[in-house]
């Protein structure tokens, strides 16, 4: 993949909130300190509506494999992000209200995003996407329907999220194909923040007392078996690969493994040994938690199908 | 002006060898309430470090702890349809909205915590059922649409209460509170957005939307507190200038700002006693149910139970999280002065 994304959007585009492509090459893999993580460059955020209305008017369209790619990230996203969203007002501290909040309101922005380019294929919005397709239609892994657990469990979860998506994401980054790229860009600073947040807690927890020791143990080994079907290549990712339009998930594995397993030792924990599930969630094949998280999610969109909110 | 020569006085006595003498401690009192009596009598301000009358400190923590509460307990009704928003884009306003809420609790417990009560004993009596916080939250948010009724009624009412609180006499809650306002004013324009939605969309969301505007009028209009004839705090409250305007004068210009509002959104208001009184020229409004107000306040509203019990379950089930962030922090803290010594 060349490390400079290319530049499909028209002169028009690329002003103003339109600009997709700008800031996308300077982000380095660990992260900027400075960069402002909504911002890609000053006064200038890339939106989801900047996204759908490229999409509309016909100057980003993905191709059928990064619309399906896009689907399976925004899946991700926006199932993590209802699953976060219970925290808001539950958490242990108000601090962590705002900031378990955060985390959701940028994985809802990914989602939109991703979504919103996933749409392009056949006319879709964000919204249809969201909420007019059944369980089997989505293309979540998982592990993001998880439940939230207690605050151990939410944070295990939150720490594979985390450095799985800033492994993907970095790397996306230098998609041929420049909406993906684009997105990307915006989410990595975030989610690099969501990595810091994690890890931060996995050493208080682990560090901490007794009981939030064992708790956390218990969190990792309950989140574990989830994580491989991260890292499952198949004929989608192998086609997007060969394109330099995104990485194959198994090359994620190493950095992955490595960074988690920096902050494991630091916080005295090991890799659970525990069996990983076979996953199916890129396919359709859901664990038996997604169906009620669609069922309280789509309701009331559902209720008024056609309505504008 | 004469009065320039006055100091502040500190609100702590420094350090002195030996306790100070009742004529010192007079004397301390008598020039920290000259001061106060100055900076009233100049509209200025008082700050945490200032001396100041102890009925004022009581009367502000009060105030300041009662508004952080009202804050935290207010996500609750709203973070009821985070789960459920019927797009994408009305999801993450309303996410950030809550958030903000715990945001301004935090700002407004920090500048209680000036006036020397910690965080966690505000708290905690807040889950003791000792402190009070807006009765309005004892409401429950039916639906969708009350999303929109909540932002554009309760935050509407709540920045004609707080923009005159942003010149309260006690620099950090005059301080907090323009923060607060800039974000209760995006609150609001959400709300009114979400009704204008409703209200141009299908008949069953019209419909909503009338029902929502319908059942939070009247708690809305009895945020402004009892009627000014029967606000005992008031009178006190304005002369120590935290508060500007009275009660009903607040409430009767809200009136006026919301029948403006109701006509842009083709809604109505469920009150047929609002009128402009041309010889006043005051907005008027028909009775309100202050036995009701009363019922709620004194715990006997359809939420008090439900919204208290969500606090205390949320805060007992965090308790071991806090609990390990303070052990981590003393062991952190101990490897540091070892690593120090030993070097």
């Amino acid at each position: 993949m060349s490390t400079t994304p290319e530049t499909a959007l028209p002169a028009e585009e690329t002003a103003g909130h339109g600009d997709i492509n700008v800031g996308v090459t300077g982000a380095s893999g660990s992260g900027e300190a400075t960069a402002s993580a909504t911002r890609i460059t000053p006064g200038n955020a890339l939106r989801p509506e900047d996204i759908a209305l490229a999409v509309s008017r016909g100057s980003a369209k993905p191709s059928e494999d990064a619309a399906e790619f896009a689907l399976r990230l925004g899946d991700d996203a926006l199932i993590l992000a209802q699953r976060l969203g219970h925290w808001i007002s539950r958490a242990p501290e108000l601090e962590e209200d705002v900031a378990l909040g955060n985390i959701a309101l940028d994985e809802l922005g990914h989602a939109r995003s991703f979504l919103s380019y996933a749409g392009g294929l056949d006319g879709r919005s964000e919204d249809d996407l969201a909420y007019f397709r059944s369980e089997h239609e989505f293309r979540s892994a998982a592990l993001f329907e998880q439940p939230n657990g207690d605050f151990a469990v939410t944070i295990a979860r939150q720490f594979v999220v985390s450095y799985y998506q800033f492994e993907l994401y970095r790397r996306l980054m230098s998609s041929t194909d420049s909406t993906l790229a684009g997105i990307a860009a915006k989410a990595v600073k975030e989610v690099d923040y969501h990595r810091d947040h994690s890890a931060q807690w996995v050493l208080r927890l682990a560090l901490g007392t007794d009981e939030s020791r064992q708790r956390m143990i218990h969190a990792f080994k309950v989140v574990w078996p989830f994580v491989d079907e991260l890292f499952h290549d198949d004929e989608l990712t192998g086609r997007l690969s060969e394109a330099g339009a995104a990485p194959q998930p198994s090359s994620l594995r190493e950095d992955f493994d490595r960074l988690t397993g920096e902050v494991l030792a630091e916080a005295e924990l090991e890799v659970p040994n525990v069996q990983p599930t076979p996953g199916g969630g890129r396919r359709g094949l859901h664990s038996e938690h997604l169906g009620y998280i669609l069922a309280e999610m789509q309701v009331l969109a559902r209720e008024h199908p056609g309505a504008s909110w | 002006m004469a009065s320039q020569t006055l100091q502040s006085v500190p609100a702590e006595p420094s350090p002195a060898r030996h306790e100070p003498s009742p004529e010192d401690a007079a004397r301390r009192d008598a020039e920290g309430q000259a001061y106060f009596d100055k900076v009233m009598a100049e509209d200025s301000r008082i700050e945490p470090r200032d001396w100041m009358p102890p009925a004022y400190r009581k009367t502000l923590l009060r105030q300041i702890s009662q508004h952080a509460h009202s804050e935290i307990i207010g996500m609750q009704p709203e973070a009821n349809w985070i789960s459920r928003a019927p797009s994408l884009k009305r999801k993450a306003i309303l996410m950030a909205k809550v958030q903000d809420e715990a945001g301004h609790g935090l700002y407004l417990y920090s500048a209680a915590e000036t006036l020397g009560q910690p965080r966690d004993q505000m708290m905690q009596d807040l889950m003791d059922g000792k402190a009070k916080y807006s009765s309005i939250f004892n409401y429950p948010a039916r639906t969708w649409a009350d999303m929109g009724a909540i932002g554009w009624m309760v935050d509407g009412a709540a920045i004609a209460n707080q923009v005159p609180l942003c010149r309260a006499s006690f620099g950090p809650y005059g301080r907090a509170m323009v923060r607060v306002c800039k974000e209760e004013s995006f609150h609001q324009r959400q709300g009114f957005e979400i009704l204008l939605e409703l209200s141009n969309g299908t008949p069953e969301q019209k419909q909503m939307a009338q029902e929502a505007v319908n059942r939070w009028y009247a708690p809305a209009l009895m945020m402004f507190g009892p009627p000014d004839d029967d606000s005992p705090n008031s009178k006190q409250s304005m002369a120590w200038n935290i508060k500007r305007f009275s009660n009903d004068e607040l409430r009767n210009r809200f009136v006026g700002m919301m029948m403006e509002q109701v006509k842009v959104l083709g809604l109505t208001l469920p009150d047929k006693d609002i009128r402009f009184n041309e010889e006043t020229k005051k907005w008027e409004h028909g009775p309100l149910d202050w036995a009701e107000f009363h019922e709620v306040l004194a715990g006997r509203g359809p939420c008090n139970a439900q919204r208290l019990e969500r606090r205390r379950e949320a805060h007992q089930n965090g308790a071991w999280v806090r609990e390990a962030a303070a052990a981590y922090a003393e062991k952190q803290a101990k490897k540091q002065a070892e690593k120090v010594s030993a070097a």
